[in-house]
């Protein structure tokens, strides 16, 4: 069993509590406008673009006509990514559950966890539950990082072996929602209840992008229909402001909100009963 | 005593007149400059054949360095006195009665501040914080006891002119360090320096939090491995100057230090440097410090008369003396070079071994040399990685990976250390610059704190890549009051010279940011 992983951070501050392995794993389900790694949409279809135009002669083909990446050369330019017409990355790598979790356990004993993001890790699910059973057997904490197209009820026995899920809520209304991403949230306000009830709703976010829906129509109808299920486990909320790094370039005109705008909102969700709420 | 040349006394006279002169000295530093000069004519210890050559040579030969301590030492370079009990007794000779409350707690400490001496003329040690001033900090109510912690830490900031000295907190929670940790935070002083004795179990994660709130606003605290020091000290073991580690009631008499990188120079190869020209610096340095420690004890009259030893704040056989070094970076580099090969410190398995063969060489060696003065520390002297001097040219602090070679990664950086703090049990560390969107997450840091030393480092700082305060080496200063001195403006402390004559040579504002 493998997935394609796009990268790995040894020690990451913003991927959940404390200090924190991160795997990004590659491929996603839908379109966000703002997406800021857009490399990580698509699995490469080797079509060589990119081997063309490094500088530093670090992508190749090899004798299957797979590009082929050698790190070592790599002077991290991001021509790659930038020329890539398919939204994707010739620097990832097809590894197995083991190969991944060997690059997770060199950071014990400072990190309490690991996070798994993308792309979107949740289409890789049967990889993620080998990952986070070994992570576990160590005693690390095991958080997914997720757009919630996936329903979660249906992979019971990932639920049994992850802390919990950081879900990514974006707009909270379904018109808004299709013109963020091109799909409907229903399976996401479904997976938000879902995981909500069993205690699994570690955190969930909106991307504030004013120009594209109502920031505070939307954190409004979040704060709303998650209230009530805060008795039963904190959640928390990260309000992050739109900003044009990593766009790609047809979307990264968009306005980047004031920071007193988002303070507003975060005095929004306070008022519904959130008490932790970071604005980023 | 012995005679000197008359170019000698012309000379030192010739430099007596520029400090005199210098429209950049404050008062204070044209006084503390002056005795250095007039020392500096004494000729008193008896010192071993071989030193002249190591200590009194240029900067990229020098392989010995007495870090400027003068010809006749007139008191240990250390003092770590035993506040608690000055606290609970009072002085007789400062004519001061008990403290009774936080009023009279405050003023006897900084009154008694003033009479402590060490070789910056300032404390090293300004005392275990929290808990002198916990018994007393109900005696007013909080809003107060804010407002005098705040007055206190200014004073000190103020007259205690040099960032070498250092107030200790923890490892408990208590009310009084929390309230130091608010009043740090907002201050944003270089002055003291503070350390937080940390264990895991004792020290809370929420006391710890809060603690590294105040660090990413104030470069301070660091961070203290308190189970791995008191294994080595006991429980009465201080965190003065730098970072070091010594007895609560005694000190270090001396510290002098070997410039690794020039003794390497000196080797054929890395058999030549490890059976010869180590083993000689080695001896050699031991013996100076012999010799130092032996008029400071039999004759300086230090031991007889001061009043910190006759009413029992410090006793003689709680001192011990430290045994310094530099450039194992540098050393294991230029020693590889010359058997030809590219390997480097701090990336390469077997540079990192070599690294650690050598200081196997020179553990072995401090745990056979036996000084008669140590007697708190087992008749040896204390390991110590110093941090560099402000006119250190290509020298890498003790047995720190050079700035601009950091490992890519953090966890890279953390497993190389993790295999020299163990060494210097009277101090080492290492000093992290931290991206500001770790203000919104501590956690991150109590976590690499807890894994660090678990992995048996001794000694963690860090600092906002973009806070005013920065840690230098060991020691904090502002960047606005260096940017002052550069432009020819006299600054208040010491220490900001150091600090800029360490931003230009020794590239501190370039560390990796993690």
């Amino acid at each position: 069993m493998k997935a394609v992983v796009n990268r790995i951070i040894p020690f990451s501050s913003v991927d959940g509590p404390g200090n924190r392995t991160a795997v990004f794993l590659q491929g996603c389900d839908i379109d966000c406008k703002y997406c800021h790694n857009p490399e990580t949409r698509k699995l490469c279809v080797q079509c060589g673009v990119c081997v063309r135009n490094c500088p530093v002669g670090a992508l190749s083909f090899d004798g299957d006509g797979k590009v082929c990446f050698a790190p070592e050369r790599c002077i991290r330019c991001d021509s790659c990514i930038h020329v890539c017409p398919y939204d994707s990355s010739p620097r990832t790598c097809e590894m197995t559950p083991e190969e991944v979790y060997a690059r997770v356990k060199k950071q014990i004993p400072y990190i309490r966890g690991l996070s798994v993001s993308g792309g979107e890790c949740m289409l890789w699910p049967e990889f993620l539950t080998e990952l986070f059973r070994l992570a576990r057997k160590d005693g690390l904490g095991t958080l997914i990082d997720s757009n919630g197209m996936i329903p979660f009820w249906e992979y019971p026995e990932l639920m049994d072996v992850s802390d919990g899920v950081m879900l990514d809520i974006k707009a909270f209304d379904d018109e808004d929602y299709e013109r963020v991403t091109g799909a409907s949230n229903q399976i996401v306000l479904d997976n938000a209840v879902y995981l909500a009830k069993t205690s699994k709703l570690y955190e969930v976010r909106a991307v504030i992008v004013p120009d594209l829906y109502d920031g505070e129509k939307s954190v409004r109808g979040m704060g709303d229909f998650l209230a009530p299920y805060l008795s039963i486990h904190d959640i928390r909320v990260k309000i992050i402001a739109y900003r044009p790094m990593g766009v790609r370039e047809r979307y990264s005109h968009y306005q980047v909100p004031e920071p007193v705008y988002l303070k507003q909102l975060a005095d929004i969700l306070r008022e519904k009963g959130f008490k932790n709420i970071a604005i980023l | 005593m012995r005679d000197i040349s008359m170019e000698r006394v012309n000379a030192t006279r010739e430099r007596i007149l520029n400090i005199i002169k210098s429209p950049t000295l404050t008062h204070e530093q044209k006084l503390t400059n002056l005795a250095n000069q007039a020392d500096s004519l004494m000729e008193v210890l008896d010192l071993p054949d071989g030193l002249d050559e190591l200590l009194n040579a240029p900067i990229d030969r020098k392989c010995i360095c007495d870090l400027n301590e003068g010809h006749a030492p007139v008191r240990p370079r250390y003092i770590v006195p035993d506040y608690a009990k000055f606290m609970k007794e009072g002085s007789e000779f400062l004519q001061l009665a008990p403290p009774t409350d936080l009023y009279e707690a405050l003023n006897s400490l900084l009154i008694f501040y003033k009479h402590v001496p060490s070789v910056t003329n300032y404390p090293v040690y300004v005392g275990q914080l929290d808990e002198l001033l916990e018994p007393f900090i109900d005696t007013v109510d909080e809003a107060q006891a804010r407002k005098m912690l705040k007055l206190f830490m200014t004073h000190m900031d103020r007259t205690v002119l040099d960032s070498f000295s250092h107030g200790n907190i923890g490892p408990r929670p208590t009310k009084a360090g929390r309230l130091l940790l608010e009043v740090e935070k907002e201050l944003e002083n270089a002055i003291p320096n503070i350390t937080l004795k940390y264990e895991e179990g004792i020290t809370t994660d929420e006391f710890a939090l809060e603690a590294i709130d105040c660090a990413l606003h104030s470069a301070k605290p660091s961070f203290a491995n308190h189970q791995m020091f008191r294994s080595e000290l006991g429980e009465g073991y201080a965190i003065a100057s730098c970072y070091n580690g010594l007895l609560v009631g005694g000190g270090s008499y001396t510290l002098c230090r070997l410039i690794l990188g020039n003794i390497a120079k000196r080797a054929k190869n890395i058999q030549d440097f490890r059976e010869r020209e180590l083993p000689y610096v080695l001896d050699v340095m031991a013996r100076y410090m012999d010799a130092r420690i032996r008029f400071e004890v039999e004759e300086s009259g230090f031991f007889e008369n001061h009043f910190l030893v006759k009413e029992g704040f410090i006793h003689r056989d709680r001192f011990s003396a430290m045994y310094g070094l530099v450039g194992l970076a540098d050393c294991v580099n230029i020693l590889l070079e010359k058997e030809g090969r590219s390997d480097r410190f701090g990336h390469d398995e077997a540079a990192n071994e070599l690294g650690v063969e050598i200081m196997e060489i020179i553990r072995e060696f401090n745990d056979h040399h036996v000084n008669p003065y140590c007697e708190g520390t087992g008749g040896h002297f204390l390991l110590h990685a110093q941090v560099g001097l402000s006119d250190d040219e290509d020298v890498t602090p003790g047995t720190r990976i050079p700035i601009g070679e950091e490992p890519e990664e953090l966890v890279d950086h953390l497993n190389v250390l993790s295999k020299f703090h163990r060494y210097f049990v009277s101090g080492t560390g290492d000093i992290f610059p931290i991206d500001v969107t770790v203000h919104r997450n501590p956690e991150y840091v109590l976590d690499i704190i807890k894994g660090s030393f678990k992995m048996n480092l001794r000694y963690l700082s860090f600092y906002s890549s973009d806070s005013d305060v920065i840690r230098i080496t060991g020691y904090l200063v502002k960047r606005s009051e260096m940017e002052k001195l550069e432009k020819g403006q006299a600054v208040l402390q010491n220490t900001t010279e150091l600090g800029l004559g360490a931003v230009r040579g020794g590239h501190i504002l370039e560390r990796k940011v993690r």
